[in-house]
């Protein structure tokens, strides 16, 4: 098994992505403006929503009894996508996908493809995996083409780019697509992406897609998206290879209803997406002629056997959590070392990964809950990260240094008399660290702390000596 | 009525004027404040830091020491939400089904400062005289576990002389987190930065909050600075008075 979420096994420890991104102002200004945006256009359309805390608990249900049943339900999608004309492949691992998918291109003699915007497809490293079989992979969703040519990584679930600026898409443009003038304007922008796709959409043969649901009762499967680009991939092409990660099933085409509606709301801020694709299967008269589904594990089922970090999996993808992070607010999706950053990302990349890599990701949060408040299908991120925390530790995966502290601390506050002596030991230990009646540059784990922030000192008295005194 | 305090191990170290003043604002109401000495610590930095084993005693302990107490009020909306958001769990874990009754008979019966005050005492008036421009920081555990809402607000307003300003983007974490603030100190500190200057822009004296330790972070930061704003735990506010 070759179970991998992107590079994210090579990636540096989080605190030490997140300086340097800290230290890249473009960058912060860049994502502060971006998830601006989209919180008060979001908070605006759930405000006017009176049933959103029922569609929430509806969403979390229906995951949750998709998760408990997503055997049957992942055999009922493939007879139901088979019986309209489909072809359904599983996929134990990244590598298996990637190979499954190459061989079907493979087979159609082609070397060209365009691609939906597919997250699944950067956990499997996939664009590398067509590229070393010498099949060229064209990102098609605007954002991703502007990481695509500025060879460049996504920096959130929903808007990739979102760590650039106008002003740095118009020079990758100029500079990759070959051009002599380009204006400045966004409509000018969207005029040279357009020029540059559609020359692939008519011409390509064979169209790789993820997908937002698989609906296990007709085999259908549903993208949504703002550009209508995606529509172009899914209907011109004479093949449509569409690679699923299995907790995207959802049992029956109804609940889209639930799902429609908190998922445009919660990620772009909008009340419906404006393309909403549903196929099932292949047609005679329009469309591919040839369906493939390739269904993902990819330690998704590894993670179901865990009955509290579960609902990591229930996850819709509408990068809410990222917006509202006041951690991903400072420094931006590429810290996290994943195609999943922010919240959902501290806890779903260690998790695939059997929390062998990535195990500073579930310390990235200071557990402020704001990531719960927006989650549409109620997951609860903080109770997850204290979890996988525990699991880091169990592991004996956590720093010497801290063990110790937190030994020592727990030795400490055993009893009161052992906290009485350790409030008096700290009183003594401070003397050397104070001037000015505060402590300003402290050793070891704190210098980080006390690099920018003033420690009170401990008090001569504690509370409890001095209730003692007052009886 | 009978309250029985927990103080809370920090708040007893390093904040015992919070302590003092929560008594004196219960006593001024009529009321009657116990602190059984038997209490150490909820378990909350062991537990959030993932060291669930170290957690457990503590917890216990709590569970022990306050199994008699009708009403026991906490100066310290995080510690109040370790024990409603994480003791069911711990005790299930434990695997002890007496633990998990204990636990689940603790529970309602701790309250945080300002909830027991608003919703058990049925208080907004306390008495209180501060004559300083104030604004209020409602931390993350306050806000979005306690959903106290705008009781300590309420309460501030009430206050003779008080000034009341309302914080801009005060949902905003102040980049505390606990053992967060060691173990990312440059996210945490960039999160800091973004919270000192909604202080600042205020134009408060005073920036009051229901829990010391974002309370600390955020001194940590101002003074350093040398800016003038100073903080203050809610109840020392609610305790002060007229001079006579």
């Amino acid at each position: 098994m070759s179970i991998r979420v992107g590079a994210a096994a090579q990636a540096p420890p989080f605190p030490t992505a997140a300086k340097s991104a800290i230290e890249d102002t473009q960058l912060r200004q860049n994502v502060r403006h971006a998830t601006d945006v989209i919180r008060a256009k979001r908070a605006m359309l759930v405000a006017e929503k009176q049933d959103w805390q029922q569609l929430r608990t509806a969403a979390s249900r229906i995951k949750e009894h998709t998760m408990r049943h997503l055997g049957s339900y992942l055999v009922q999608f493939e007879e139901s996508c088979v019986r309209a004309g489909g072809k359904v492949y599983w996929a134990a691992d990244a590598d298996e996908a990637n190979r499954m998918i190459t061989g079907i291109i493979q087979s159609h003699g082609v070397t060209e493809v365009i691609k939906v915007k597919t997250m699944t497809s950067d956990e499997t490293q996939l664009n590398a995996a067509l590229e070393s079989s010498g099949i060229t992979p064209y990102e098609t969703d605007l954002a991703d083409l502007i990481v695509q040519l500025g060879a460049d990584h996504p920096s959130h679930i929903v808007v990739p780019a979102l760590h650039k600026n106008r002003m740095q898409i118009r020079r990758i443009f100029l500079e990759k697509m070959h051009l002599e003038t380009l204006g400045h304007e966004p409509k000018d922008l969207a005029e040279a992406a357009r020029r540059y796709l559609r020359e692939k959409f008519l011409r390509v043969p064979i169209g790789i897609s993820g997908a937002n649901f698989a609906i296990a009762e007709n085999g259908s499967v549903c993208i949504v998206e703002s550009e209508g680009n995606a529509r172009m991939c899914l209907t011109l092409p004479k093949v449509l290879i569409s690679l699923i990660g299995i907790e995207k099933v959802i049992p029956r085409f109804r609940d889209l209803e639930v799902f429609l509606q908190i998922l445009a709301r919660s990620a772009t801020g909008e009340r419906m997406s404006p393309y909403s694709s549903i196929w099932s299967g292949v047609s005679n008269d329009d469309g591919p002629r040839e369906f493939h589904v390739v269904l993902l594990d990819n330690g998704r089922t590894k993670v179901l056997s865990d009955e509290t970090a579960r609902q990591t999996l229930h996850c819709i993808r509408c990068g809410a959590c990222l917006n509202a992070c006041p951690v991903y607010r400072q420094t931006g999706g590429h810290a996290y070392g994943s195609i999943y950053s922010g919240p959902i990302g501290a806890i779903l990349t260690p998790q695939l990964q059997s929390m062998q890599h990535s195990q500073t990701l579930p310390f990235a949060s200071s557990l402020c809950g704001a990531c719960y408040e927006v989650c549409p299908v109620k997951i609860n991120i903080p109770e997850v990260l204290v979890h996988l925390r525990g699991k880091v530790v169990d592991q004996g995966d956590s720093p010497v240094a801290e063990k110790v502290a937190m030994k020592t601390a727990a030795f400490a506050l055993a009893g009161p008399k052992r906290l009485e002596a350790a409030q008096t030991f700290a009183r003594l230990a401070q003397t050397p660290f104070l001037s000015d009646g505060v402590m300003k540059s402290l050793p070891g784990m704190l210098a980080g702390w006390s690099s920018v922030r003033d420690l009170m000192p401990v008090p001569s008295q504690s509370f409890r000596d001095w209730w003692r005194q007052r009886k | 009525m009978k309250i029985s305090l927990f103080i809370t191990c920090y708040n007893d170290t390093l904040f015992p004027e919070t302590g003092k003043a929560v008594v004196r604002v219960l006593e001024r109401l009529g009321h009657s404040v116990e602190f059984r000495a038997e209490q150490t610590c909820c378990g909350q930095m062991h537990l959030n830091t993932g060291y669930r084993k170290e957690a457990l005693p503590l917890m216990r302990r709590l569970v022990e020491v306050f199994e008699t107490a009708d009403v026991i009020c906490s100066p310290s909306s995080s510690c109040v939400a370790m024990i409603r958001e994480h003791y069911a769990q711990l005790a299930n874990e434990a695997g002890s089904a007496a633990l998990c009754d204990r636990v689940q008979s603790l529970i309602p019966r701790v309250l945080e400062f300002t909830e027991l005050l608003v919703d058990k005492l049925g208080v907004t008036e306390t008495g209180a005289f501060y004559p300083h421009k104030v604004t209020y920081h409602p931390s993350c555990h306050s806000l979005r576990t306690l959903c106290l809402g705008d009781k300590p607000i309420r309460l501030l307003k009430a206050v003779r002389g008080l000034r009341y300003v309302e914080l801009p983007q005060a949902d905003q974490c102040c980049g505390f987190g606990g053992t967060f603030s060691i173990k990312n100190p440059d996210v945490s500190a960039a999160m800091l930065a973004d919270k000192m200057q909604a202080v600042a822009s205020t134009g408060a004296e005073v920036c009051a909050a229901c829990d010391n330790s974002c309370l600390m972070h955020i001194y940590g930061g101002l003074h350093r600075q040398r800016q003038p704003v100073r903080v203050a735990h809610i109840a020392e506010i609610l305790a002060s008075e007229e001079p006579k």
